[in-house]
């Protein structure tokens, strides 16, 4: 079983391949029902994120534990120009795209854990975690 | 992927097979408003019981290709979304307004002959003409799609999970 994988993305279909192997991975770690679409549904936001705003970055999909509980960690890494005020970009309703405003703030409410660490110019890594309840 | 759209009497039904990347969304959005023109289409039914996922980006596109038909004079009703992306797009607070939404293709079709019946019957009794009735073609020519009928539908529903080639075959 793998527990591990990284996806590429740089364009749209790469986003489907990582939710894609996001629930795969949730599957084999026993999450079930609305919380595989919840997964990929974060995924899924946190991937785009990538490419509208850094054009390419990375995935990383794993498996984490913590004391008793076990869990998937998803890790969004861009070198993209970075965020320069989290605090605005975590905002409900606020976007600098043409979007909803609704990626980064929705995906921090579908999961457990939510931290972004972003330098600008250097780029912005998201690292969030459901646990298994 | 292309979503193949099929014409179902003065309706379009758009049946999403897979997940859809932003240029199968922009070739959906132009075919489908090219066609509302080219067919007189007052409804569109776009069906996404395939998608496992609809996000912030996904739900933003068909709330614009909504938006746009109704701008050429139709409107959209979107059928199929399951259990669990209902959960996470309330959980995201994500809406879709000016957009119908109904289980299954039969239930769809109900939601556009009752929207269309009206203004039709409105106008063949003030203006008496045929066209005006011919222009509800799409929907069963039962000039009695009441609430009463709607209830007894709705009673039924367990038997009809699935679209019924019945209701399909009003239309002709």
């Amino acid at each position: 079983m793998a527990d591990e994988s990284r996806i590429n993305i740089s364009n749209a279909a790469e986003i489907v391949t990582a939710r894609r192997q996001g629930r795969v991975l949730a599957v084999q770690l026993g999450f079930d029902g609305s919380e595989l679409t919840v997964i990929a549904t974060a995924i899924s936001e946190i991937a785009r994120n990538i490419l509208e705003h850094a054009k390419d970055g990375e995935v990383i999909i794993s498996r984490c534990n913590h004391r008793r509980k076990c869990g998937i960690c998803v890790v969004a890494r861009d070198s993209g120009p970075g965020i320069a005020d989290i605090d605005q970009a975590m905002q409900y309703g606020y976007s600098t795209h043409k979007g909803l405003g609704i990626g980064l703030p929705g995906t921090k409410l579908l999961m457990d854990e939510f931290h972004i660490v972003s330098v600008v110019g250097q780029g912005t890594t998201v690292t969030m975690k459901k646990w298994r309840h | 992927m292309q979503v193949p759209i099929l014409k179902q009497g003065n309706y379009l039904i758009a049946s999403v097979q897979s997940a859809l990347s932003d240029d199968d969304l922009r070739l959906l959005r132009d075919d489908l408003s090219d066609r509302v023109g080219r067919f007189r289409s007052t409804g569109v039914i776009i069906d996404v019981t395939a998608l496992d996922v609809i996000d912030s980006f996904a739900t933003r596109t068909l709330q614009s290709v909504a938006q746009m038909l109704k701008l050429r004079g139709a409107y959209t009703v979107i059928v199929g979304i399951r259990p669990d992306v209902a959960f996470v797009m309330v959980q995201l607070g994500l809406t879709l307004a000016d957009v119908g939404a109904a289980l299954d293709l039969e239930e769809a079709l109900e939601h556009l002959n009752r929207r269309s019946h009206k203004p039709n019957e409105y106008r063949t009794m003030r203006t008496g003409d045929p066209r005006g009735s011919a222009r509800g073609g799409g929907a069963p020519s039962r000039p009695t799609l009441s609430g009463v009928n709607r209830r007894q539908d709705q009673d039924e529903k367990p038997r009809s999970g699935h679209a019924s080639p019945r209701s399909l075959e009003h239309g002709r």
